[in-house]
């Protein structure tokens, strides 16, 4: 294992742990925004340019962006009072655990099956470009409309109440 | 250049993302720090698909790559519309704590 995995490995967990564990939601926000770097940078790590860069664009570009909207529209930034863990909290960690144990047993017991190592692949975003708009042209679309149809969902569901009476 | 680092690395680290995301979609009462958690484990399912995308036997023909692209944005129309409910919620009842969100419950 080279020294940059476990560093990259280390700041996506860490910042992972923090964005669900931190009391202030703004907080967790850029926690967030840690984790999904380091990711971004695994895909680097991985020889996935393409993957990676779309990673920084829509998750540290537009999805964080979103969400320390949402923190801030419904007061997210105060403090809550009765702290910021459900009354259930160990039945949660339990499964998550539990989860973990079952994913974690699963891929040591097949780590022998893996390929060791890959050459890599001469892959660049030009052929991305290609693939997209011939073999992958219809999920294209598909994911275009996906998209248009949930920015006029998300406007309408969020829209006011007496504006919608009109 | 040869890939220095095992395919198990990366899925044991995706496998750890997925639970801590699992663990805050389950544990926290706001619910936008739920969809924080979600929003994890949907990187962490990426990392698998880029990561088996890399060491598969035909990395050139991309689709594991292309899985994690149409993946990508899928999520982030998930979260528009997921972060546009919790706010449509808020106006309702005035908070975006779930355990005081119990206008359904039988």
């Amino acid at each position: 294992m080279s020294p940059v995995f476990y560093i990259l490995a280390a700041i996506t967990i860490a910042g992972g742990v923090a964005a669900v564990t931190l009391k202030h939601l703004v907080h967790c926000a850029l926690a967030l925004t840690v984790a999904f770097a380091g990711l971004a940078l695994l895909f680097l790590d991985l020889d996935a340019q393409f993957a990676g860069f779309a990673q920084i664009l829509v998750y540290i570009g537009a999805v964080v962006i979103l969400i320390v909207f949402a923190i801030l529209l419904t007061h997210g930034a105060e403090l809550p009072r009765k702290g910021v863990f459900s009354k259930s909290w160990p039945v949660g960690f339990v499964i998550a655990a539990a989860v973990f144990a079952v994913l974690g047993w699963a891929v040591l017991e097949s780590v022998r099956a893996m390929p060791p190592q890959a050459a890599v692949p001469a892959v660049t975003v030009r052929d991305i470009g290609n693939a997209l708009v011939s073999r992958y042209v219809l999920p294209l679309e598909i994911v275009g409309l996906l998209l248009t149809a949930a920015t006029i969902g998300a406007v309408i569901v969020a829209m006011h109440e007496k504006e919608r009476a009109k | 250049m040869m890939a220095t680092t095992p395919l198990g690395g990366y899925l044991l680290v995706a496998a750890l993302l997925f639970a801590i995301g699992l663990a805050g979609a389950l544990l926290r009462r706001n619910a936008i720090l739920v969809l924080i958690g979600i929003e994890l484990m949907l990187n962490a399912a990426n990392l698998n698909l880029v990561a088996f995308w890399r060491y598969g036997p035909h990395p050139e023909a991309l689709t594991g790559m292309m899985f994690a692209i149409f993946s990508i944005a899928v999520a982030a129309a998930e979260a528009a519309v997921g972060l546009g409910l919790v706010i449509s919620i808020y106006r309702h009842s005035n908070t975006a704590e779930l355990d005081k969100i119990s206008r359904m419950k039988g």
